[in-house]
């Protein structure tokens, strides 16, 4: 639950629908855009969306990165058989972008408008705690940043005389530096897009640039950030359809999608990224702020490429989800051995209200099921704890070290959260 | 007189929006252990209790009552000196339920729990809270204490923890952080190494909290009980350089200790989301490590990872202790809490005795469990109704003919008509107006001795006969000499020139299906002598189902003991499958008649023979 990044499409497509709620007059926003996704047939295509034999196309991948033009990611002025060439041409290629590399998978093909490089405009609204600032220029496109002097701020604080501004209260008219045929329009444009982008849940936008053509506002890049936890305002807007999907080259690994999969399914949180499949200290952590720092100290004290993962159980996850999640990470750090060893640290703060004994449950199951492996890798066991119960779960994990015969250390609160991270890397030498 | 710097006292109390049960109960609890004199829960806001309402809950060993108002209005009008609201309503009506709270005079501290709050509307709550002089803790918070005076909702964990981290009473040390999760572990850790804390505040991991680790630290600064500061940051955001900026104007002097976590963020590829919606850096001077090393420089006591935090804690007041600028403080003799039945019953430390017993069904797993037949079993395997209905009857599987007779009995049974008692009550109960309920209840209530209930009667009466070696004619000469009528032999208009269809439908089922029927062969015996005397004393159909039912039962082999087969005769088991098929029609004649938007019904008085006696028959002279 955050501010995230929605593709293009979505933010044009949403741009038409609604734009003109927010205006006085109609804006002609295009209604025309697709996406095409590695489901997509491009054959049945524009049966579909008939309007792509009729126009000429601009195709792009949108997949949460920019500079698509410097990279070469950009088909202008095509035909549909040549946009549908270019997708086949890049689809599942791989590439890197600013020095991420990943997989093209989503495209956006919208129609193509001429226009001259001097009728590019810059239009960019963001929010921070106590305002709302909109950036607007004459020389946008790949010239905003050289000319940074010429945009024009306009700050909207949050409270104006005592009261909360009214998004709809809030006019451009006479505040933007253009003169002359295209004044209104602009103007109407970037008033009713402000009070689209404070009503629609956004936190970032930017359109650079935008053109004009035949009295119509043309929005030719754009990118979005919103606040996913608004979605239950702007049902009617949203829809379900609207998705927020991971960054460019962000591809999960089969433990991480399998953890992924657990963590839809329960009310609780499972999390699992892993950092080296190949380290030797694995934190299995309960909440996520003792996960963090968890993570922080084997980093801070120096091990960083020793950690084989990040990751997170918390919201109280089911005996048989801790199990699973246990085994995730068992199964991982037991594929290769090291002569000297490995760690696995169960650590976790004081607990509020979850019964510690009955979340070791599902760990102590997985730990038996994994109890000769973990002995054939060496893996040295750390466990520190507090909360409900606490006392009557760590002595069920000391006593499994004895049952199983694994090095099983275990502390309560009365030892220090992190004091496991350093006993196991010096056990670990 | 509270200071500015004081949100909370000793004395301070709180309306809770939503009832929440545990965290009132954990919030009195901690009121108890502290001596408090008054709970800190003034009122609940229950929004779907119109009507308003009062909650129980334990002060101690006793219990007293909290009233419960349906709006934030009524309560704080009522209770001008609850100046907290605690907001637990959800993530969709926090936004304006706490608008209403910052509006109301007498509130001057909003704690709002949800999360996933608007950011947008988090920053109007955060601006509104500056503009009306209001705090808001929050969203996404668990809250925070004032140790030893006043705890907010749920922070702090069990009592348990609360006394072992020495919440219950003041110590010295003012913390502040972002996370909820991490407070209980800070305030042990701030226990372990210090003289204690004195308050605690979570500021909520969002990125537009309400009220900001400086707004805490300032408040914390200007109080002289707080001799030294606490704080754990978080990467993201710009809010510890606040607070390196408060330190260089001089705005901060006391010894500040204070982690910022989330340095492993800048050192992992990609990008990962923390747990906190605020947790990601989006610029280099948002890092863990630039904010850390920011604090260090502005003479912040910066431990080189949180592993050191509690010994750089302990340092900081070790020297403080010696230099005499922290006060002697006295353990207070703390009042223990009865435990809670439920926790000491999950560790097995506890027992009852139950009031009742149950061994037919258990609803207290993930589902219903027939006689230990998961009910999804019953669906699955399809099975019949006669069958499912033994189990939970008498406790046994039917064999297959076994439960087709109980099916068949509900068929037959299932309505006669209008006239009989049981549908005559259901429609004039109805037609006077009357729920479904009650016209149905009165229907079965004529069940008995003369309406349907001569099932029991005759098998109890046959099933006696059989097991004193009585022959048919002795029995009816038995009967007669003793002057009972016997059950199940006869019927009003049927006879054996006009046999009943359903008593030959049941013995024509029994004779194809059962294993042996000597009952029913023992039955007909007697018919056939009691119809020498009247043409209509036929084995009617309450009487063919009891004693088929004998025969059912002395069918089945071992399937019922004698003491089984006596009391399911006794209790009136039998009667069970009469009035259970009968409520079928019942039901039906109830609907029939409010569709039928029938009127109330009177009876004709010319149906009525009026013989009253003469007022002089009985002495009265009137």
């Amino acid at each position: 639950m955050a501010i995230r990044g929605i593709r293009e499409y979505d933010g044009k497509k949403l741009m038409a629908q609604v734009l003109d709620r927010f205006s006085s007059k109609p804006l002609g926003i295009n209604p025309n855009y697709a996406l095409v996704t590695p489901e997509t047939d491009l054959e049945k295509l524009p049966v579909s969306e008939p309007w792509l034999n009729t126009t000429r196309l601009v195709v792009k991948p949108d997949m949460l990165f920019g500079k698509r033009g410097k990279n070469n990611l950009l088909k202008l002025n095509a035909t549909w058989d040549e946009a549908a060439a270019w997708i086949q041409a890049k689809r599942e290629e791989t590439v890197t972008v600013s020095g991420v590399q990943g997989r093209l998978t989503e495209f956006l093909i919208e129609p193509f408008t001429p226009h001259p490089e001097d009728k590019e405009y810059y239009v960019a609204m963001r929010s921070f705690r106590d305002e709302d600032v909109v950036y607007f220029s004459l020389k946008g496109g790949i010239y905003v940043e050289e000319n940074w002097d010429q945009v024009k701020e306009i700050r909207i604080p949050t409270m104006k005389d005592n009261q909360l501004v009214e998004a709809k209260s809030i006019s451009f008219a006479g505040q933007l530096p253009i003169e002359g045929a295209e004044k209104a329009l602009v103007e109407d444009f970037v008033t009713a897009l402000y009070r689209f982008y404070a009503d629609q849940g956004f936190a970032y936008l930017e359109i650079n640039p935008f053109t004009l053509a035949e009295g119509k506002v043309i929005p030719l890049d754009l990118v979005a950030k919103i606040d996913d936890t608004a979605a239950f305002e702007h049902l009617d807007t949203w829809g379900t359809t609207l998705t927020f999907p991971a960054g460019f080259g962000h591809h999960l690994s089969p433990d991480e999608a399998k953890v992924k999969a657990m963590d839809a399914k329960t009310g609780a949180s499972l999390k699992l990224t892993v950092l080296n499949p190949d380290g030797r200290i694995w934190p299995m952590v309960a909440g996520g702020g003792a996960s963090v720092i968890f993570a922080d100290t084997v980093a801070d004290l120096g091990y960083i490429d020793e950690l084989g993962m990040y990751g997170e159980y918390s919201g109280d996850p089911n005996e048989e989800f801790t199990y699973q999640y246990a085994c995730v990470i068992l199964d991982l750090m037991t594929r290769k051995h090291h002569p000297k060893g490995k760690a696995l640290l169960i650590g976790g703060g004081i607990a509020n209200f979850t019964d510690v004994a009955a979340t070791f449950k599902g760990i102590i199951r997985a730990i038996s099921q994994y109890a000769d492996k973990l002995r054939e890798g060496n893996v040295k066991i750390y466990v520190r704890r507090g909360g409900p119960n606490y006392k009557a779960g760590l002595e069920q994990m000391r006593s499994l070290g004895g049952k199983l015969n694994l090095p099983i250390e275990v502390y309560g609160p009365e030892t220090h959260m992190t004091n496991i991270v350093p006993m196991a890397i010096a056990a670990l030498q | 007189m509270t200071q500015s710097y004081q949100l909370f006292s000793k004395n301070t109390r709180a309306i809770i929006y939503n009832l929440q049960v545990n965290a009132v109960q954990r919030m009195l609890d901690f009121d108890y252990v502290c001596r408090r004199d008054k709970p800190s829960v003034a009122a609940i806001i229950d929004p779907n209790a119109k009507q308003g309402g009062n909650h129980k809950v334990f002060w101690g060993t006793k219990e007293i009552i909290i009233p419960i108002y349906s709006s934030i209005a009524q309560a704080t009008r009522r209770h001008p000196d609850a100046d907290v609201l605690i907001n637990f309503a959800s993530f969709r009506s926090a936004y304006a339920t706490s608008v209403e709270g910052i509006n109301e005079p007498t509130i001057k501290t909003v704690v709002i729990i949800a999360e996933g709050v608007p950011e947008r509307r988090a920053r109007e709550l955060a601006a509104l809270a500056i503009a009306r002089n209001k705090v808001v803790i929050g969203p996404a918070t668990v809250g925070g204490i004032l140790a030893g005076g006043f705890k907010i909702g749920n922070t702090g964990g069990t009592i348990e923890n609360i006394i072992e981290s020495k919440l219950h009473r003041t110590g010295s040390v003012g913390f502040v952080s972002k996370s909820g999760g991490m407070s209980n572990e800070a305030y042990n850790i701030i226990a372990c190494n210090t003289d204690g804390l004195y308050e605690g505040i979570a500021i909520g991991g969002d990125a537009y909290p309400g009220s900001t680790l400086l707004d805490h630290l300032l408040r914390f600064e200007a109080n002289p009980e707080v001799k030294m500061l606490a704080c754990l940051g978080e990467v993201g955001g710009t809010e510890e350089y606040r607070i390196v900026e408060a330190i260089k104007e001089k705005k901060i002097t006391k010894p500040l200790v204070c982690w910022v976590t989330g340095t492993i963020a800048s050192k992992m590829k990609g990008e990962v989301q923390f747990g906190h919606a605020g947790a990601k850096a989006g610029a280099s001077n948002e890092t863990a490590e630039a904010k850390n090393r920011a604090l260090a420089e502005a003479g912040v006591i910066v431990p080189n990872s949180f592993d050191d935090y509690g010994l750089k804690l302990r340092e900081t007041f070790d020297k403080m202790k010696a230099a005499g600028q922290i006060p002697e403080r006295t353990l207070p003799d703390t009042p223990a809490i009865p435990a809670d039945y439920n926790a000491l019953k999950a560790k097995g430390q506890v027992r009852k005795g139950t009031n009742f017993i149950c061994t037919i069904t258990d609803d207290t797993g993930d589902e219903p469990l027939y006689c230990g037949i998961p009910m999804s079993k019953v669906v699955e395997h399809n099975m019949p109704l006669g069958e499912m209905i033994a189990l939970l009857w008498f406790k046994k599987r039917l064999p297959a003919w076994g439960a087709q007779f109980m099916e068949l009995v509900l068929r037959l049974t299932a309505d006669h008509g209008p006239c009989v008692s049981g549908a005559h009550n259901t429609i004039v109960t109805a037609r006077a107006g009357k729920d479904l309920m009650t016209s149905v209840a009165t229907g079965i209530l004529t069940i008995g001795p003369r309406f349907g209930g001569a099932v029991s009667g005759a098998a109890r009466q046959f099933s006696e006969a059989i097991r004193k070696g009585q022959t048919p004619l002795e029995f009816v000469n038995h009967m007669k000499n003793t002057n009972v009528n016997i059950q199940g032999i006869g019927h009003k208009i049927k006879s054996a020139s006009n046999p009943d269809i359903r008593v030959t439908l049941l013995k024509k089922f029994a004779k194809e299906n059962f294993p042996k029927t000597p009952h029913l062969d023992f039955a007909l015996e007697v018919e056939k002598i009691t119809l020498t005397k009247r043409n209509n004393l036929i084995l009617n159909v309450d009487g063919a189902i009891g004693i088929l039912f004998l025969d059912l039962m002395a069918s089945g082999g071992d399937l019922f003991t004698d003491q089984e087969k006596a009391e399911i005769i006794d209790f009136g088991i039998l009667d069970g499958l009469f009035m259970l098929g009968r409520t079928i029609g019942m039901v039906g004649h109830f609907f029939d008649q409010k569709r039928l938007r029938s009127g109330l019904y009177r009876h004709p008085m010319d149906d009525v023979l009026y013989d009253l006696p003469e007022p002089s028959e009985l002495g009265y002279d009137w």
